[in-house]
């Protein structure tokens, strides 16, 4: 321990492995004062600035808020908070490009500057003895800070540590050829980093406190000494210039002449290492309440006129700062900006990409300085094994065969050359000979080797899952299967008690099994006293059907009978006769059945079987008859009521009636001309009996079951309309007997209204 | 009398180690097989049923058995490549007739997606999900949780109106690739 201090006293140091000494461009930047810019129009703040996750949001769209407002709350300790850099209205929240290589969107707040720059109310601490290391914790975890040195790490969790710290290492190396940012603020701002050094101090209490500052930047060492002089814990170490010394593995070697072991955080090693941005914004907000909503950025490169170190509130496009630096605009090319240091930044997708918590540097090279840049293509050639990347390479890997295995996708051997120790510095590809962009084929391994590793947790986790679910399957089974079990139980126990109830539904349950049998024995002596007659088909139709369709079935062939007999007797009587014994007759069948109706109206089967049947049996009808079509018309009449309810049937009804008529008058062309002048007739009458009754009956259905199928009336209805047609046809043809028709029609007509008239008590 | 003693310290012998070996058989007897767990550790787990085992455990036992080692659609050849390499056989194409549906077609990884105001509640998803990660109710709207989701399938045939489609993961930068092959990014706005 001793000896290290007495080394840095000494001004000697270690040295890492590898290193390289790009050329310096930092004194593009470095001579000229931190600008503070107008503000600008609008800004983009994204609410996901550094490794964790974004916070909630504490805003809406159109909301005003005051400078430092937060805007995003944290409710977890890898959230960071977000907060209004200036005052304005919150114009939209969308998807937004960020600062990131892909340039993906991600959720952003748009705010309407105002120009008025209101500060929200704040309390400025005057002594920070004060307060409690868990207060200083809190006022830092809501000022949202996160390291803004590169990585972003939320800066509360890492000074929130319990082991003992031996160093702390403030980084002021800025080893990147360009940048300045960091340089500016420790010349202007050294008193003001200091006080935050102390406030780090008093949280972590480290035995030392080493600022490392490269010594490329006398300006800065020199402010530094002056503000920590009298201090004796801190010590201003004057580091050898030499890329990528700002490493955060590679300073603490230098400083220490300890190595981080591979896989373990400098913490573990007694060592906490602050960017000396982050210092600054620490005192900002201990002392002063300032949430980080500014920072320094270093505005570079030769495309730019007056390139400089600018104030920039975060969120302010990249845009803005360009054409603050006054950027020549190029003819017929688009600039290439690179966001970051030459070494580790990358290019940006949009101008529009915000300024976040980590950016300290946007560069607009032109092409003498960075042709590479502006190449569309890669130059690259393959690789000559001269092993140079491994020489320079500060993590003493072996870039080359890293780079086999990365484009192999072999992932096992790359694991075991230690691609995880990589960090990104960019030294191998800068004195690459063949040009070969190695960190690129590096980032691409390690994000489809964290990918795997993402995809390996998610197995697991499934597995976890599966496994859990089978589990329970299996438990909710053999649940279910002892609640049968016991329910089975019960009920034996309850019919085996010999109690009045017991005995009871032991009898019920008898007499249900009874009825079941006779019900079977019904239907299957039903079969052949049917089958005997006319309506053999009927019966086949009904047989494994329930007794009421038997018994109605019985019922219809009986009064078909009686009137085939009424018929028989009256087919030599005159017309007007043979009208007036079919009302009688029909008045007959009709009650008969209503009768049957009351047991088979609720069974839809049956009245389809029976439309069926009747189907069948006027067909039977027409062709052992021909002359008697009368009296089959009849029977259709009579039959009609016991189907009235039944869409189906009359649906079934309906088509075998048009079939019907039409059948009956090819006969009638064929037969008599006696015949002739009844056939038509009764035909007629026979439609606008079934018509009207088809009518009353869709009414009766409507009245009584609302929900009736519409498609079945219009079927209905459909089958009617062209019957009707056939109808007008038959007419046209036989007007010479037009006197009898109308007589026969009124008559028809009674009837049916009669029937039409019992038809809703029966309904009922 | 020699042959004697050589029978007596050989069957001696023999006894000493047959004990030993019996001791260790019982001492060190090993419960599950190995091989088995070693080849669901490299089934992408996501218990889909393609390969026509219910589940990536049983499949992995089934292999141990002799199965063909190519029926895991959704792990692809990367898994048949690792299988064969713990196996000892040779590595052998997927077998196309054990893919099913859009999930396993492409690479990007898919997740479940009932589209909620189609949902009737008929928990048919909810009792297919190999992993309980579709939550609902009878009657009530369900949805999926997509971080338990392993992309399956499962559900969707079952689902009587056809509210439930694969989606593809949206691009974050979590899961974003570097593609040096790719046409630069630019924005326009």
């Amino acid at each position: 321990m001793e000896s290290i201090l007495e080394r840095i006293t000494r001004g000697h140091f270690w040295d890492f492995h590898g290193g390289i000494h790009p050329p310096e461009q930092k004194t593009i930047t470095s001579s000229k004062p931190i600008k503070q810019l107008t503000l600008p129009k609008q800004l983009i703040i994204p609410l996901q600035q550094h490794i964790g996750r974004e916070g909630d949001l504490l805003v809406n769209i159109g909301d005003k808020v005051l400078k430092g407002q937060p805007l995003t709350l944290s409710t977890n300790p890898m959230v960071v908070p977000i907060h209004a850099p200036t005052s304005g209205t919150i114009s939209a929240i969308k998807n937004s490009v960020i600062a990131h290589p892909s340039g993906l969107t991600q959720l952003c707040i748009f705010l309407d500057v105002d120009g008025e720059d209101t500060w929200r109310k704040r309390e400025v601490c005057t002594d920070i003895e004060q307060l409690s290391n868990n207060q200083i914790i809190e006022k830092i975890a809501d000022a949202g800070i996160s390291g803004m040195g590169g990585a972003g790490f939320p800066t509360h969790i890492k000074i929130n540590t319990k082991p003992e710290i031996n160093f702390l290492i403030i980084n002021g190396a800025e080893c990147e050829p360009y940048i300045t940012s960091d340089d500016l603020l420790m010349m202007e701002q050294s008193d003001a980093i200091v006080d935050g050094i102390k406030i780090i101090d008093k949280v972590l209490c480290p035995a030392f406190i080493l600022i490392a500052i490269e010594d490329n930047k006398p300006k800065a060492i020199k402010a530094l000494q002056q503000a920590t002089a009298g201090i004796e814990k801190i010590k201003v170490c004057a580091i050898p210039t030499k890329y990528p010394a700002g490493g955060e593995k590679q300073l603490i070697q230098i400083l220490t002449g300890r190595e981080v072991a591979s896989g373990s955080l400098p913490i573990h090693s007694g060592i906490v290492m602050q960017n000396i941005a982050t210092c600054f914004a620490i005192n900002e907000a201990v002392r002063h309440d300032t949430p980080l909503i500014r920072r320094v950025v270093t505005v570079t490169g030769r495309a730019l006129n007056k390139p400089q170190n600018v104030w920039a509130l975060i969120g302010t496009p990249i845009k803005f700062l360009l054409e603050q630096c006054e950027l020549e605009p190029l003819e017929n090319e688009s600039q290439p900006v690179i966001m970051g240091g030459p070494m580790m930044g990358f290019c940006v997708s949009s101008e529009l990409v915000p300024i976040v918590k980590t950016s300290n540097c946007i560069l607009a090279p032109d092409k003498v300085e960075m042709p590479s840049a502006f190449e569309k293509e890669s130059k690259e050639v393959e690789c000559i094994r001269c092993g140079q990347c491994s020489d320079v390479c500060p993590s003493q890997l072996l870039p080359q065969e890293m780079q086999w295995s990365a484009k192999a996708k072999d992932y096992p051997q790359l694991d075991k050359l230690n691609l995880s120790d990589c960090i990104d510095c960019g030294a191998c590809a800068y004195v690459c000979p063949s040009q070969i962009p190695l960190v690129h084929y590096y980032r691409i391994a390690k994000a489809e080797i964290r990918e795997q590793q993402q995809l390996d947790l998610k197995a697991e986790k499934a597995k976890v899952r599966f496994e859990a679910r089978k589990l329970r399957l299996e438990k909710e089974k053999i649940a279910r299967q002892e609640k049968h079990k016991k329910a089975a139980a019960a009920r034996k126990a309850a019919m085996n008690k010999a109690t009045p109830e017991a005995a009871g539904a032991k009898s019920a349950v008898a007499a249900a099994l009874a009825r079941v049998k006779a019900k079977k024995a019904a239907s299957n002596t039903a079969t052949p006293s049917v089958s005997e007659t006319q309506e053999s088909d009927l019966a086949t139709n009904t047989d494994n059907d329930q007794k009421s369709q038997v018994s109605a079935a019985i019922a219809r062939a009986k009064a078909k009978r009686q009137l085939k007999n009424n018929a028989a007797v009256k087919t030599s009587e005159s017309n007007d006769a043979n009208a007036s014994d079919t009302k009688t007759t029909q008045q007959q069948v009709q009650s008969e059945t209503a009768s049957t109706q009351p047991i088979s109206s609720d069974d839809k089967k049956a009245k389809i079987a029976a439309a069926i049947a009747k189907a069948k049996a006027k067909k039977l009808n027409k062709s052992s008859e021909a002359n008697s079509a009368d009296e089959v018309d009849k029977d259709i009449v009579t039959e009609k009521p016991s189907v009235q309810d039944a869409k189906k049937a009359k649906i079934a009804a309906a088509i075998a009636k048009a079939k019907e008529k039409a059948q009956a008058k090819n006969k009638a062309g064929a037969s008599s001309k006696a015949d002739e002048a009844t056939e038509p007739t009764q035909e007629v009458a026979e439609v606008s009996s079934t018509t009207t009754g088809n009518n009353e009956g869709g009414d009766s259905e409507v009245h009584s079951s609302p929900a009736l199928d519409k498609k079945a009336k219009i079927a209905a209805a459909i089958a009617k309309a062209k019957a009707k047609k056939k109808l007008k046809e038959a007419n046209s043809v036989e007007s010479e007997s037009s006197d009898n028709m109308k007589d026969l029609n009124e008559e028809e007509k009674n009837s049916s209204e009669k029937l039409s008239a019992q038809q809703p008590d029966e309904s009922k | 009398m020699n042959i004697i003693i050589a029978i007596l310290v050989l069957g001696s012998i023999a006894a000493f180690f047959g004990a030993i070996l019996g001791f260790a058989s019982v001492r060190f007897k090993v419960d599950a097989d190995p091989i088995v767990d070693q080849l669901d550790a490299l089934l992408p787990q996501t218990q889909c049923g393609q390969c026509g085992y219910p589940g990536c455990k049983p499949y992995a036992q089934a292999v141990a058995d002799g199965e063909a080692i190519n029926k895991c659609a959704p792990g692809g050849e990367d898994t048949i490549k690792k299988i064969a390499d713990l196996m000892g056989v040779e590595v052998q194409p997927l077998d196309e007739s054990h893919v099913q549906g859009e999930a396993s077609k492409s690479n990007r990884p898919k997740v479940a997606f009932v589209i909620e105001e189609d949902c009737i509640g008929c928990t048919k998803c909810i009792q297919a999900c190999p992993v309980d990660a579709i939550i609902g109710a009878a009657k009530q709207m369900h949805t999926i949780i997509i971080d338990e989701c392993t992309g399956c399938d499962l559900c969707v045939a079952p689902c009587p109106v056809d509210c439930i489609e694969m989606r593809e993961l949206p691009d974050t930068i979590h899961n974003w690739q570097w593609d040096l092959t790719s046409i630069p990014v630019k924005q326009l706005d």
